[in-house]
């Protein structure tokens, strides 16, 4: 579970995140949706301890992010940020042993190498395990990255736009990918997008956010309509349905 | 490219074809180059008494070593917290500041009154303010300046220029007698190192090395970057914490002991990068000590016997230590 509490960001005068109280629970995928600038990666990257908050905090199974220590957090939560650039080159088999890195403190057990190779099984990865991350394509490291996650094992999974330079084709896999995340291993997967129609499809829950406040909250279809899309993106659309899911015709809007 | 890469499965490395890996080897064989060096030196052309021969030469091979490893190692770890590898700890202006420190003290204690502290205080209070210096780097610069190079290196220009302009303007106030005296301490060579201090200086680096041996692994996360090591649940900030302290610590020992060296880390480390093709200090540690020492202690060896003392072993590194520098920074540049 994680509880966000009274939890405010201000850069100088400017305050970029004001979330009063948020409460993600159980397994499925949340969505953070919103414009450029609306606090989504904030409030990810201060639920994932990268980030100090200025005030309040954020609660992971009970944990103050603020105060706990990362080692323990990082068997309850791992996140994945946008740029994924590794200062060092590592084969994508030590990518994903790094994910046992918080129970096995850098010696990997017999059991750490099983659930190593489960990851890459799960994520179809082993024919490229011996591979440089360099020397794979976007969608194939993001992948990596993913299994590293997956390696991680911890209940609650954050992701910062992991849709961000991928095809078509990538992006649809990985977003199947995310979804097995939550339906295969239950876990809490909380989720930055910026396509509103993906989030749509695939979250079981909307935050819709704008100048760091959330603005609308819940399932897609209830968030989902042309009052919210123009408070929260500013533009007038479209909503129509396909499926018994909303669809915005964004790129229809004048 | 198939030597470097460990088993594809995690069980094959438990049985059948066991093949050593690449950095095992390759720091098997830069210890083997070592001792050959070390072999080298201490009896290339012995003459006079032995045991005062063997004596004087084991110091220095020890001074040397010292040296050597202290700035190869401090090097690898400056690499790591900096998220690069072209910086070196001399290049952020540690040795500057060292010079500076004892430029300052001569002229404000006078320095032979200067010299007449005793050696082991001197040094405490030496490395005492070199890790001032260190935590204020870590503080001011490696939290706001993560992963930009070119802000570090600045910062680095400027503060080794800020302290030996500081420093020149001291030499210059001061008596010139006293002046002689302070050249001939900040351009010590091996040949004249203090017995005293280099007991000190063995126990400063030993344990220096014990605190980076422990944290290898940590170091090896910290390695991939902030963010990756802090979802991993290393307290980065505390391994940069500690990693700056060690480094001032295995910058100060070989500065106050030998003088300046700029390039040997850079040197060592890089070579032994390439050769290991591995991230992990458990490889790169050993083997850049071992290189550091290595290159050193040859260095020295051809300079004695086959230039007869011309030129400083300290010339030479940093020529071709110059010369690596700018082959990395060129390849830098095209990445």
């Amino acid at each position: 579970m994680i509880e966000v509490r009274s939890l405010v960001k201000r850069y100088g005068d400017t305050t970029v995140l004001d979330c009063p109280d948020l409460t993600l629970d159980g397994a499925g995928v949340t969505a953070l949706v919103g414009a450029n600038g609306a606090g989504k990666s904030t409030l990810l990257t201060i639920a994932g301890r990268l980030l100090e908050p200025t005030s309040g905090t954020v609660l992971v199974d009970g944990h103050d992010v603020t105060t706990a220590p990362s080692r323990e957090l990082a068997a309850r939560v791992a996140i994945l940020r946008q740029e994924n650039n590794l200062a060092v080159r590592l084969t994508v088999r030590e990518l994903v042993e790094f994910g046992r890195f918080p129970y096995s403190q850098g010696r990997l057990t017999d059991d750490d190498h099983r659930l190593v190779d489960r990851a890459l099984d799960t994520l179809e990865l082993h024919e490229f395990a011996a591979r440089r991350l360099d020397e794979l394509s976007g969608g194939q490291r993001q992948r990596a990255f993913i299994a590293a996650v997956v390696a991680q094992d911890t209940d609650h999974v954050l992701l910062d736009e992991p849709l961000n330079n991928l095809d078509l084709r990538h992006a649809a896999q990985s977003m199947a990918m995310i979804r097995r995340l939550a339906d295969e291993f239950g876990k809490t997967v909380v989720v930055v997008l910026h396509d509103i129609n993906v989030a749509a499809h695939h979250a079981d829950r909307i935050v819709a956010m704008r100048s760091g406040r959330v603005v609308a909250d819940g399932e897609p279809s209830t968030v989902i309509d042309e009052p919210t899309m123009r408070e929260v993106f500013g533009l007038d659309v479209e909503v129509t349905e396909h499926h018994g899911r909303p669809v915005v015709l964004h790129f229809l809007a004048s | 490219m198939s030597v470097d890469t460990e088993p594809i499965r995690g069980e094959p490395i438990r049985g059948g074809t066991f093949r050593p890996r690449r950095s095992i080897v390759v720091t098997a064989v830069i210890g083997v180059a070592f001792l050959i060096a070390v072999a080298c030196f201490m009896t290339y052309d012995l003459r006079g008494s032995l045991s005062y021969a063997l004596e004087l030469r084991a110091r220095k091979v020890a001074a040397m070593t010292l040296v050597g490893v202290g700035l190869s190692v401090a090097t690898v770890l400056f690499h790591t917290v900096s998220g690069n590898r072209i910086l070196t700890p001399a290049l952020m202006g540690f040795d500057a500041l060292y010079i500076l420190l004892q430029t300052v003290a001569a002229y404000l204690f006078g320095t032979f009154a200067f010299l007449r502290i005793d050696v082991r205080v001197r040094f405490l209070g030496e490395l005492a303010v070199m890790m001032l210096f260190a935590l204020f780097l870590n503080h001011i610069f490696l939290r706001r300046t993560r992963g930009d190079v070119v802000l570090l290196m600045l910062a680095g220009v400027v503060m080794s220029g800020m302290f030996r302009a500081i420093g020149n303007l001291v030499a210059r106030l001061i008596d010139p007698n006293e002046f002689v005296a302070l050249q001939d301490r900040l351009f010590a060579s091996f040949s004249s190192v203090d017995e005293q201090l280099l007991g000190a200086s063995a126990v400063c680096v030993a344990v220096a090395l014990v605190v980076v041996w422990r944290m290898r692994y940590q170091l090896d996360a910290v390695a991939l970057g902030h963010d990756h090591a802090s979802s991993l649940g290393v307290d980065v900030d505390r391994v940069t914490r500690v990693s700056m302290a060690l480094v001032a610590v295995l910058v100060a020992v070989p500065t106050a002991l030998v003088g300046a060296i700029t390039f040997l880390g850079l040197l060592a480390s890089n070579g032994v990068y390439l050769a290991t093709r591995t991230f992990r200090h458990r490889s790169t540690v050993p083997a850049a000590a071992l290189a550091g020492a290595t290159i050193l202690i040859a260095a020295q060896f051809v300079i004695e016997e086959f230039f007869a003392f011309n030129t400083r072993a300290s010339m030479v590194l940093a020529f071709f230590g110059g010369i690596a520098f700018i082959a990395l920074l060129l390849k830098e540049q095209r990445r």
